[in-house]
């Protein structure tokens, strides 16, 4: 082990069915040090983390730890407890209904008997020292989420943790709550405290952090001294683009310039319940367009808010010109709006029910209580979209949970063309599903455009959308940062914007 | 080669009768009924015979099963959709039957507790009850759509006041109705020999696979109870379809009720349909739904409600006490509800199919 080293990782190898999550990864924390670990989903972020609280085992590394000679072995998360490492989670893992300080000792007393006056002095001491403003007699509940956030903090901090892992802390606060969290972060790290710091706002990894490691496809791609690695840099690396490769990515679909053609949704100044800045959209008839941006970016709130499927907070709709409101799923089904969700299983697909049902679930509910689909009407509309997608499924009547994933999407995909839109929204229709699915999605999105649809294309992968859309909106930290079409849509111009650095 | 296929797809036919959802409380009626055979085929035996009016009327057990299996058929089916939408049971059904049988007293007799002549048309104390039972369920049903509390937790409130609230609208009287036309719904209508309750049950079952048939209640309902989030993106709005089961709950209860009073004219608020709640609920588990909602059966619902009063019967047939009734149907309840789990059901169609396979192995070698 180095000398200042905390923590050390190396060659950790993880894999789940069918997944290699972790191959050949090293990670080193030093003392008092903040560093960020970075990666777009599934680069493997949460799995390094939860083979260090001894969540998953790892298949195969070492993990060392100061003070202890020779590897640990870290096999439940109460081991990883006693040695030393905490964490706080996104979703605070509190109990709301207790006190401050029942909080921050609850688990921890060796004896049955709790001394009420002790806890709370030292609670409170606790408190003070860490520059927490709250009493320790308050119930939790009725603190602020930033505080609560603290509280966890302190809570893992009093365990004598020296290694603090923070996942994802800051997405339920809002600005001036970050910095008190970031002034407390700064304050542990004097203290020594090595910090694990997990985000997706490259804001905050650049104001607060000293060191970036950057995980992509299961992978180390480096660690960097947070000033020899600009933020363009960094997006590149997450994204695994090297900057001057873009020459090979050729922009082969037909440029939309068909400037004449009629907006079919027109949005400005729209917004949602889901906090994203207020936005001006609109979309041509016939057009292919995305929303580009980091995870957490929100990029699929913005759609979310055109569909109605988040509570909309104000904005004017237009659909081909005349003004309307779209506060819910149905009403943007009325005005020939479809919307594949992001999260395929828990907003997608009605899991118990057949193939058919769900095919013909939304424009059956667009129809009418009163007007059921005849079961051959609605058996020819599923073994249509069946063959048109070339869904792989036993039957009609087979429960869609027990098809692959692909073809689930595939499903869901044959549910809103059925409901012939105008205006079709794809939020990432080609995660996790294999790679010549993926081109026929692609394809069929050009091919749908060609004859009139207008859709609106999200995808993780720079790749899909550079040959797809013809016009890309960069969001950054919950903001619409720039547009860019025609010749401006390269590689180099999305990370750039993305990073919020000039255009070249 | 072929002979093999054969038998192949004869297991897997096997396996899929047991797989499939009816054939729980088929089985549980077979058993039953086979049971009895064996015991005392006499069981069976139905008399045509005359009441004290001199009308014929068929007796036996099993007249006896469809005639009082009737209310719990019918709250099954309000007890099946507002399982499978809102993933919790309404337990204030047996006070909401108090209720609405008392509004029909209250109607039928106004203030005068013994009256000689009726004070309103039976129909429209009928229809005043049904408007009655439907607001009842309209209260859970806002409870549990709109406030998002639990249904078991939001029931519980009616299930706690019900009974006082139906003896606070007669007064705390018991009002007797008088007339002979009233009997006939929980009874026999002159000349026809079967009791009325079946056939105001089977008319039930009628409008209910009427409106499955005609409606997208089925698959609304289903959509709701498996996924609410992807439901609302589908245009759906999972709060109006929860509170809708809970009304159509109320209609089915005030169904039962009036079929209630009308077999004696009257109705004790503290006993009448007493823990029929758990029988509703009782009837959906061994219909093979799951309580918490999603995919449901009605018909299976059904019959599992009349299961329930053919065990029910069956027990009274062999005069166990009707104070010791619970604990026997506890026993039976256990054997049939562990028998309906789908682990359970998953273990013997495997069984099926190994029973099967030996002697495909056989044939191989």
């Amino acid at each position: 082990m180095q000398e200042r080293s905390l923590l050390e990782m190396r060659g950790i190898y993880k894999s789940f069915p069918g997944v290699k999550a972790l191959r050949n990864v090293d990670f080193t924390l030093c003392e008092g040090e903040i560093h960020a670990l970075m990666g777009e989903n599934g680069a493997g972020k949460s799995t390094l983390i939860k083979v260090l609280t001894g969540v998953h085992i790892k298949d195969e590394g070492n993990i060392y730890i100061k003070g202890h000679s020779g590897p640990v072995q870290i096999h439940s998360p109460q081991e990883a407890q006693n040695l030393g490492i905490s964490t706080v989670y996104q979703e605070i893992s509190l109990c709301p209904n207790l006190s401050v300080a029942e909080n921050i000792f609850l688990g921890r007393g060796k004896s049955a008997l709790v001394n009420w006056r002790t806890m709370n002095k030292k609670a409170g001491e606790l408190l003070d020292s860490l520059g927490i403003a709250v009493k320790p007699t308050q119930q939790l509940a009725s603190c602020s989420i930033a505080v609560q956030q603290m509280v966890a903090i302190a809570r893992a901090v009093d365990m004598d943790c020296s290694v603090l892992i923070l996942d994802e802390p800051t997405s339920s606060l809002d600005e001036s709550e970050v910095a008190k969290l970031f002034d407390l972060m700064r304050q542990l790290k004097s203290r020594g405290v090595g910090i694990i710091f997990v985000t997706h706002f490259l804001d905050q990894v650049y104001e607060v952090c000293d060191k970036i490691t950057v995980l992509r496809d299961g992978q180390l791609v480096g660690e960097y001294e947070i000033e020899n690695l600009p933020r363009v840099q960094l997006v590149s690396k997450m994204l695994g683009k090297e900057l001057d490769d873009m020459a090979d990515i050729k922009n082969d679909i037909p440029v939309f310039n068909d400037k004449n053609k009629e907006y079919v949704y027109e949005a400005s100044q729209l917004c949602s319940s889901e906090g994203i800045k207020p936005f001006n959209f609109y979309i041509r008839k016939g057009e292919v367009n995305g929303f580009t941006g980091l995870l957490g970016s929100g990029r699929s709130e913005c759609v979310r808010a055109i569909f109605g499927a988040d509570k909309v907070t104000g904005g004017i709709v237009r659909v081909e010109g005349k003004e309307v409101k779209i506060n819910k799923p149905m009403d943007a089904m009325k005005n020939g709006i479809a919307y594949l969700p992001e999260d395929r299983k828990r907003d997608g697909i009605v899991g118990d029910l057949s193939v058919k049902d769900n095919i013909i679930l939304a424009l059956q509910v667009k129809k009418g209580f009163f007007k059921p689909f005849s079961k051959a009407e609605a058996n020819k509309f599923a073994e249509e979209y069946i063959k048109l997608l070339d869904i792989k499924t036993a039957s009609v009547n087979t429960p869609i949970k027990s098809l692959s994933g692909g073809n689930q999407q595939k499903v869901i995909l044959g549910r809103w063309l059925l409901t012939h839109p105008k205006y079709l929204i794809l939020d990432e229709p080609t995660r996790g599903i294999d790679v010549g699915t993926k081109v026929d999605i692609q394809k069929l999105v050009l091919k749908l455009a060609s004859e009139g649809m207008s859709i609106t294309f999200i995808s993780s992968e720079t790749d899909e959308m550079l040959r797809t859309c013809s016009r890309l909106l960069v969001m950054r930290d919950r903001k619409l940062v720039g547009e860019l079409k025609g010749d401006e849509l390269t590689q180099n111009n999305i990370m750039n914007t993305i990073a919020g650095g000039e255009r070249e | 080669m072929k002979v093999q296929t054969q038998t192949a797809q004869k297991s897997s036919f096997l396996a899929s009768i047991v797989r499939r959802q009816i054939f729980i409380p088929i089985a549980a009626l077979l058993i039953l009924a086979i049971f009895n055979f064996i015991v005392d085929p006499s069981f069976f035996k139905i008399t045509l015979g005359h009441n004290s009016e001199g009308d014929p009327i068929l007796s036996g057990n099993i007249i006896s099963i469809i005639d009082y299996g009737s209310e719990l058929a019918i709250l099954a089916i309000g007890m099946t959709l507002v399982t499978a939408a809102s993933r919790g049971q309404d337990i204030s059904v047996g006070a909401a039957i108090a209720i609405s049988g008392s509004v029909v007293l209250r109607v039928l007799c106004g203030t005068n507790s013994h009256p000689d002549t009726l004070q309103a048309p039976i129909i429209v104390a009928f229809l005043i009850s049904c408007l009655v039972a439907m607001a009842f369920g309209a209260f859970n049903g806002t409870l549990v759509s709109v406030f998002k509390i639990q249904p078991m937790v939001a029931t519980l409130i009616l299930f706690t006041a019900g009974r006082s609230i139906a003896a606070w609208i007669n007064n705390n009287e018991l009002p007797v109705v008088s007339d002979r036309t009233f009997t006939y719904f929980g009874g026999y209508i002159p000349g026809i020999p079967i009791p009325t309750p079946f056939f105001i049950a089977i008319a039930c079952f009628i409008l209910t696979w009427l409106a499955l048939k005609f409606t997208n209640l089925g698959l609304y309902v289903q959509s709701v109870g498996i996924n609410e989030k992807t439901s609302r993106l589908n245009g759906l709005n999972p709060a109006l379809i929860k509170f809708v089961t809970y009304v159509i709950l109320g209609l089915c209860v005030a169904i039962a009720g009036f079929i209630k009073v009308s077999r004696l004219s009257t109705i004790n608020y503290s006993v009448v349909a007493k823990d029929i709640e758990m029988d509703a609920i009782l009837a959906v588990a061994l219909g093979g739904n799951s309580l918490s909602g999603g995919k449901f059966n009605i018909s299976a619902s059904i019959l599992g409600a009349y299961v329930i009063q053919f065990l029910t019967t069956t027990l009274y047939k062999f005069q166990v006490q009707s104070d010791a009734l619970p604990a026997y149907k506890a026993v039976v309840v256990i054997a049939l509800v562990v028998l309906s789990a789908p682990i359970v059901r998953e273990k013997l169609a495997a069984l099926f199919k190994k029973l099967r396979s030996p002697a495909k192995a056989e044939s191989k070698n």
